[in-house]
């Protein structure tokens, strides 16, 4: 086991890359704490295959270096790196029983006989296979078959990094939680550094402690689920994580003054002039609706009920934004928003820009 | 809901089984007929019963033809299965190589049987033929039409020239539809390329290339053109293999009734041998 370093990383399918844009993986330093949980968030072509292909070693990088612990490993091959990858789709040996495919790792690493029977016997259980450890690993359910293949990577305790593609993909619904449970169990049982990429923000958030959120090649936050939802550094977090997304809305910020839909809303913190793209972000749920006109006008499209809560669809200056409302608030019929300014951030060309207090 | 039964759609079928009964049945059954009787010809015929039957089974003429089937076919598939499935290996998987290598393999399955005989024919001739000449040149004395052992050499060298392409191109498919991720897993597995083709690809190959012995089982068991225009069946008999002594037998000797007893025993054993050879696979299908 090992922390992972990320040094001045970044790689380009084409061989003489020209601009930023040639780049599926714009450049990132990084550190992977040993024995973390991390999850790689965001949507498909974002580059988070491409930085975990580069960390198994499936990829050498255009630029930088990896490092585990104190060791440049940028140039090894994935079986000389000691780490295990789950993929989206599992991969079992067919003609090998489920006992013989978790051995598998173990017999090509020459492990004596004795440890491998142990080991195998060991993860038999903590993977509930007991009953299936001596039958053809075909034919299994997808669970089972992804069961397995996490068990191949875990039965070798020294592995210096479990790393994860989008495992649960092709598992049903309901079945999807208990291996997640079971992933969180076996991490705390373990302690391997763990590296989830999803695309599934609710698995990133319920599995990882710390969330890369990627966004057209670029890592635009690390942070604790609490950090992307209270503060996202970029706009694209703001509306990819949290369900609704985050309304983000053209403003126009004179020092610590907010101009929107011809109202202004004092803020907690004076900005710098800024020029270009500015934007005002704030989640649905601090948003309240106002009867009696205090707030920004808005029209109202559509509203979910949830059970638990509501969710108004509305368009403010013609552009959407909603607002979650507790059960049984009263919708007015000639609403208008009112913000926390204390939970409005301001966005500079999509990145947060912090005011001074 | 009443699913209606209309046995009018079995008309349908009415063609088809037409066409069947002219092309196969009728013809087999004419054999099957000749096997049984007996003609000094004027459409005179005696019934003879399971005479013609015995007397081929029990004839060492035909236990020859019979052996040598057997040791060419045993040969051919030794040769062509391992061969192909390590070309298919060697491969590139994608690109403009690819195809090149596509094309080029399926080059011998488009001659016509007897091309590929008179080929053979003229390319192995000791005096003229590249093969023929080049061997004898280099001090090995080689003469397909004089040696038994030469002509032997030279049916299964232009057997294997004609059909390991055939595995070759069966296998490569087989190998195309593995996921990469399989490849990956065994790389992190630290799997050997050993490990690789014995638990991956082999698996994976396993229906098309049962595919693969099934056809070169058939075909070279049934084999007769090719052999027949190289060396038709000699020097002696040294390459009369089943096909072309049932030829002779019937054609040659006008034997009708042990040509036809002939025919029936050659079939039987060729489904037998498949479908033994398909209940085995497939057997340990389910296990």
């Amino acid at each position: 086991m090992a922390q992972i370093t990320l040094d001045k990383l970044a790689h380009s399918y084409f061989p003489n890359p020209q601009g930023e844009a040639d780049f599926a993986l714009k450049e990132i330093d990084y550190v992977w704490e040993d024995g973390g949980a991390y999850a790689l968030l965001g949507p498909s072509g974002c580059g988070k295959t491409t930085l975990l292909n580069i960390i198994s070693g499936l990829l050498v990088p255009s630029r930088g270096r990896i490092l585990f612990g104190e060791e440049d490993v940028t140039q090894y091959a994935p079986e000389q790196r000691n780490i295990a990858q789950v993929f989206q789709f599992p991969v079992i040996y067919d003609t090998m029983t489920v006992a013989q495919n978790l051995a598998f790792p173990l017999v090509n690493r020459k492990v004596p006989r004795d440890e491998i029977d142990k080991r195998v016997a060991d993860m038999i259980k903590v993977l509930d296979l007991g009953d299936k450890a001596n039958r053809k690993a075909q034919g299994l359910t997808a669970d089972e078959k992804q069961k397995i293949s996490l068990g191949r990577g875990l039965v070798r305790y020294d592995v210096n990094a479990i790393l994860f593609d989008e495992p649960l993909t092709v598992i049903d619904p309901h079945l999807k939680w208990q291996l997640r449970t079971k992933l969180k169990e076996l991490h705390h049982e373990f302690g391997h550094t763990m590296i989830y990429v999803t695309h599934d923000q609710t698995e990133a958030l319920t599995f990882a402690d710390k969330v890369v959120v990627m966004y057209e090649g670029e890592v635009v936050q690390i942070g604790t689920p609490e950090e992307l939802f209270d503060e996202p550094a970029h706009t694209f977090v703001g509306y990819f994580i949290g369900s609704p997304g985050m309304n983000v809305v053209p403003c126009s910020v004179a020092g610590d003054r907010l101009q929107l839909g011809g109202q202004e809303i004092a803020l907690p913190r004076r900005y710098a002039p800024l020029e270009g793209q500015v934007e005002m972000g704030v989640r649905p749920e601090f948003v309240k609706l106002s009867a009696n006109g205090e707030g920004i006008p808005v029209s109202i499209s559509t509203v979910e009920d949830i059970g638990r809560f509501k969710i108004v669809r509305a368009l403010l200056e013609g552009r959407s934004f909603n607002a979650v409302l507790p059960e049984g608030a009263e919708i007015p019929a000639e609403a208008s928003a009112v913000i926390d300014p204390t939970r409005i951030g301001i966005y500079h060309d999509s990145h947060l820009v912090r005011g001074e207090a | 809901m009443n699913k209606v039964q209309n046995n009018k759609a079995w008309f349908m079928v009415l063609p088809v089984l037409v066409i069947v009964a002219l092309n196969a049945v009728v013809p087999l059954m004419t054999v099957v007929n000749y096997s049984v009787q007996d003609t000094f010809g004027n459409n005179v015929f005696f019934f003879e019963g399971t005479r013609w039957f015995s007397e081929v089974l029990a004839s060492e003429r035909f236990h020859g033809a019979l052996g040598r089937q057997f040791s060419l076919t045993a040969t051919i598939l030794a040769i062509e299965i391992p061969l192909g499935v390590a070309i298919a290996l060697a491969m590139p998987r994608s690109g403009f190589w690819a195809s090149v290598c596509l094309v080029l393999m399926a080059l011998p399955l488009l001659i016509p049987w007897n091309v590929v005989g008179a080929m053979w024919n003229i390319y192995a001739l000791p005096d003229i033929g590249l093969l023929g000449y080049g061997l004898n040149w280099l001090g090995i004395s080689y003469d397909y039409t004089q040696q038994p052992l030469a002509a032997w050499f030279t049916v299964i060298l232009m057997d294997v020239w004609h059909w390991t392409s055939l595995v070759v191109l069966l296998a490569y498919a087989g190998l195309q539809s593995i996921d990469e991720n399989y490849y990956r897993a065994a790389q992190i597995d630290g799997a050997s390329r050993w490990a690789v083709f014995r638990y991956i690809q082999l698996p994976k190959m396993k229906h098309v290339l049962t595919i693969a012995i099934l056809l070169r089982f058939m075909d070279s068991f049934m084999i007769y053109t090719e052999p027949f225009v190289l060396t038709g069946g000699g020097p002696g008999n040294s390459t009369t293999v089943l096909s072309i002594d049932l030829v002779k037998a019937a054609l040659g000797e006008f034997n009708l009734g042990i040509a036809s007893a002939m025919s029936i025993i050659y079939f039987l054993m060729t489904l037998l041998v498949c479908w033994l050879f398909y209940t085995i696979t497939m057997q340990g299908e389910k296990s």
